[in-house]
């Protein structure tokens, strides 16, 4: 977080300072988004959103309707309904849930539907474990959404508005993934600033404004959406003639991306006097260091804490906070990453017979670089387990060790594992 | 606002022969049920347009023909996966002459109910153009039985506001007749074939009617198109009911049940005549009460037909006719008559 | 595949751009309904089971649309009187 320069257009004392853990943050986030349909399924560690929610409906606080479905697949496709529909839709959930939802993923992007979906991450199964890693999110990193990852609850909150500003964009028209670490954010309270309402509604421009399309058979642009006056049909049968075609513009759309996120990222701002980095990513102390850790999510601000006190000592070393993995932002993090000569890649994933998700797509932006930094993968907290300083300690004087000899082997490391 | 390509046909008087139904917001709309059938073609026109790809004698055209008959306004329509889907809207045309959209195949009631809530909150957000904005779901029996049985049920339970039509043909006709938990016993499809020890399907068809009454919805009804008026009927109660309605529609697959494609509305008619198929509706108030056809055979019995007058139309049923089959044809009488003596029980219009 | 649209130019979110009446099925018939026009009493039930939506009212009468007939013989079938007979194309 960059203290602001310039005074906010809603300064600090006109934020009200809640204290609330990461789902209810996002609750309240999406109580402020006036949306219209929120469609959802409990699982831990998404629980307090879905009830937090249901407070809201039960109290009258929200117009939204509530649709406390019958499992994940049917909250997403609601949501697919309602989108569709021109409604702005929200669902949450984490691992399993995920899981079941996916088949309806790939149908909301490309269906171009900007639901907006916070991702409590946890671990899948099995073993069944209910804690936090990022499994989940990389395995929907495939389906044509979006997908930010918060480091603090103040972010989630930030985060979950921002992209229902990000998602309706007339350039993006994609479902964005709020990604919180499941406990480590969701069940952990911090004092945070929320707007007030009304400065939420102003930045979102009020309830969703559907987009509009040509088709061949009405005379003028017609919204985008299922409409009585203008009839379409969405989810049709394509053939080899038109998938091709359709798959392609929806790739092609993620291209405007990180031009959005950047330009919400400085709106949110000169609003607020809270911005993360440029909006995909923040780097700390990268400029000189040789040796720089590349991570996501609530891990982030340990890394960075370590590496503030190692600073102090003299030891170059950097941290790159990535905020958006998809798209995933290639030329940037090479930009960042040019100088380092060592850059450790922390994720809390596996693919199994290869490296981690994150680590392949750093090691893809690197590749054409003139002179590429060595590059080694460490995974970490799977299944909750706590990544702790002294781990990051260790990891951090590994690193400059191997630097001195120059050899870094293997590439895939565990970190907190016992042998 | 111009619809264009929309074909010319020699049309002496009146509207043109096909149109897309463009309700202006704010309209006042008023659809009611017509059954002078010149006064209907006068009026209205379907929601489905000809072009689609559905086999020749597929029932399910006729289905959602007849059903939007019955629509009395604006209507969003949400199809499963399945034949109607595939065959009505290949890129780049759509035969939906009304706002459509198919999610996947076991979401259909699911992505209903999101329509629903969208709906309703722009409602109450002073957002909504129309008095009414309805929403219809077509699924077939791989949708409804089987595959989206789940999201049906939790649908029903949630008491969203919507008609849910079931287009029965009795088996995965899309890929290729195999069978589903709507097959009928002793049925030959692709997955349950006829062989030398093994007369088709074994398992019943599951009542997928009744199990929609146990929901304790607010209507429920079985229809055929052959029997349009009570069907169009029906569609109407379905859709005017504050609730979910759920609609069993007998709908004949000439490839699946190896008939004439000219035999796709006799076929149905005689699932009716045999009380194979009987045609009912359901409502909390009134419970189980027999209509059309079916509450004339409960006043006559003697119009009841025998269950061969059903099965010697149909391909599928063809072993069951030989004589060493008998016993099967035997067994298949006594659990219609079991249904349907049991339904006469239940029914508070049959005579006593 | 020449004059068809690419990705850049095709509809947002994969809506249907055209309507499927531009489409014609009459190519499949086998067999042609012919309308006795002396027998025809004007019910409409073959306008209103037709599936193809092929047979249309033009004000005095029902009119076959073979643009779209697919020939099935639903309509000479459901004929209470037997006005329509189904004849091959070939």
């Amino acid at each position: 977080m960059t203290q602001a320069v310039v005074k906010p257009q809603a300064p600090l004392e006109k934020q009200v300072m809640m204290t609330v853990n990461g789902d209810e943050a996002v609750a309240y986030a999406v109580k402020q988004s006036l949306v219209d349909v929120v469609a959802a399924y409990p699982i831990t560690p998404q629980t307090i959103i879905v009830e937090k929610f249901s407070e809201f409906v039960a109290d009258g606080e929200v117009k939204t309707e509530f649709v406390p479905v019958e499992s994940e697949h049917s909250a997403m496709s609601a949501c697919v309904g309602a989108a569709a529909a021109g409604a702005r839709a929200f669902t949450a959930t984490s691992s399993q849930g995920l899981a079941l939802m996916v088949e309806i993923l790939y149908i909301a992007s490309a269906l171009r539907l900007p639901i907006v979906m916070a991702v409590v991450n946890r671990a899948l199964s099995a073993p069944i474990n209910i804690h936090n890693d990022h499994s989940d999110a990389y395995l929907m990193r495939d389906s044509g959404w979006i997908q930010l990852f918060a480091e603090n609850v103040q972010e989630a909150y930030d985060t979950t508005i921002q992209a229902f500003k990000i998602a309706e964009d007339e350039r993006v028209l994609l479902p964005v993934a709020v990604n919180l670490d499941g406990f480590f954010l969701s069940h952990t309270l911090e004092n945070i600033y929320m707007l007030p309402d009304e400065v939420v509604h102003e930045f979102l421009g009020g309830y969703r404004k559907v987009s509009k399309v040509r088709v061949d058979y009405f005379d003028e642009e017609v919204p985008l959406a299922l409409n009585p006056a203008r009839p379409l049909s969405f989810g049709n049968l394509d053939l080899y003639d038109y998938y091709f075609e359709h798959k392609v513009q929806q790739v092609e759309a993620m291209k405007s991306v990180p031009e959005v996120v950047r330009e919400v990222n400085e709106e949110w701002f000169k609003l607020t006097g809270r911005r993360y980095g440029d909006g995909i990513l923040d780097p700390f102390e990268v400029e000189d260091a040789d040796v720089v850790l590349v991570g996501m999510g609530s891990g982030v601000g340990t890394v960075r804490s370590v590496v503030r006190r190692l600073r102090k000592e003299g030891l170059k070393v950097g941290l790159v906070k990535l905020r958006m993995f998809r798209p995933f932002p290639f030329k940037e993090v090479a930009e960042v990453l040019k100088n380092a000569k060592v850059v450790a890649v922390m994720e809390k994933g596996v693919s199994p017979g290869s490296y981690g998700p994150l680590f392949l797509e750093v090691n893809t932006a690197l590749y054409d670089l003139k002179s590429r930094p060595a590059l080694v993968n460490y995974v970490y907290g799977l299944g909750g387990r706590d990544l702790v300083p002294d781990l990051v300690e260790g990891m951090i004087r590994g690193l400059f060790k191997e630097l001195e000899k120059g050899v870094f082997e293997p590439k895939l490391r565990y970190l907190g594992v016992r042998e | 606002m111009v619809v264009k390509t929309l074909p010319e046909f020699p049309v002496k008087k009146g509207e043109p022969a096909y149109k897309l139904w463009l309700f202006e917001p704010g309209q006042k709309v008023e659809m009611p049920l017509v059954f002078n059938l010149r006064q209907l073609a006068e009026t209205r026109r379907p929601a489905l347009l000809p072009g689609h790809r559905l086999c020749a004698g597929c029932a399910a055209p006729i289905v959602v023909k007849l059903a939007s008959f019955a629509f009395r306004g604006p209507t969003i329509v949400v199809t499963a996966t399945g034949c109607l889907e595939v065959s009505t809207t290949i890129f780049p045309y759509t035969s939906w002459a009304v706002p459509w959209i198919h999610n996947a195949f076991e979401n259909a009631a699911a992505t209903a109910s999101g329509i629903v809530a969208a709906v309703e909150a722009m409602k109450k957000t002073g957002r909504l153009p129309y008095e009414h904005v309805d929403v219809v779901v077509f699924a077939g029996d791989g949708g409804t039985f089987d595959i989206g049985f789940q999201a049906l049920s939790g649908a029903a339970e949630r008491g969203h506001d919507f008609l849910y039509i079931l287009y029965d043909n009795e088996a995965y006709m899309n890929t290729g007749i195999q069978r589903s938990g709507g097959t009928p016993k002793y049925a030959w499809t692709t997955t349950s074939p006829v062989g030398s020890v093994l007369p088709g399907k074994m398992e019943n068809k599951k009542p997928i009617a009744e199990i929609m009454v146990a929901h304790r919805i607010p209507y429920v009804a079985t229809a055929t198109p052959a029997h349009w008026m009570d069907f169009m009927k029906k569609v109407r109660k379905g859709i005017e009911v504050k609730g979910p309605a759920f609609i069993h529609a007998l709908s004949s697959c000439d490839r699946g049940w190896r008939h004439d494609t000219a035999l796709t509305l006799e076929v149905t008619r005689r699932a009716v005549d045999t009380c194979y198929f009987p045609l009912w509706e359901w409502t909390p108030e009134t419970g189980y009460l027999l209509t059309d056809r079916s509450l004339a055979i409960a006043r006559n019995p003697k119009l009841k037909q025998p269950i061969e007058k059903y099965l010697e139309l149909q391909g599928r049923f063809r072993h069951l006719l030989k004589p060493e089959n008998k016993h099967l044809v035997k067994e298949l009488q006594e659990l219609v008559d079991a249904a349907w003596e049991e339904l006469l029980r239940k029914a508070s219009n049959a005579p006593r | 595949m020449s004059q068809q649209a690419g990705w850049r130019s095709l509809p947002k979110a994969g809506v249907a751009f055209r309507l499927s009446t531009d489409y014609k099925t009459g190519d499949w018939r086998a067999l042609k309904p012919v309308i006795d026009y002396n027998k025809c009493t004007k019910c409409m039930l073959c306008w209103l089971f037709c599936p193809d939506m092929a047979i249309v009212w033009d004000g005095e009468n029902v009119v076959v649309n073979y643009d779209y007939c697919k020939g099935c013989g639903i309509c000479a079938n459901e004929c209470p009187v037997k006005a329509i007979s189904m004849v091959p194309e070939f």
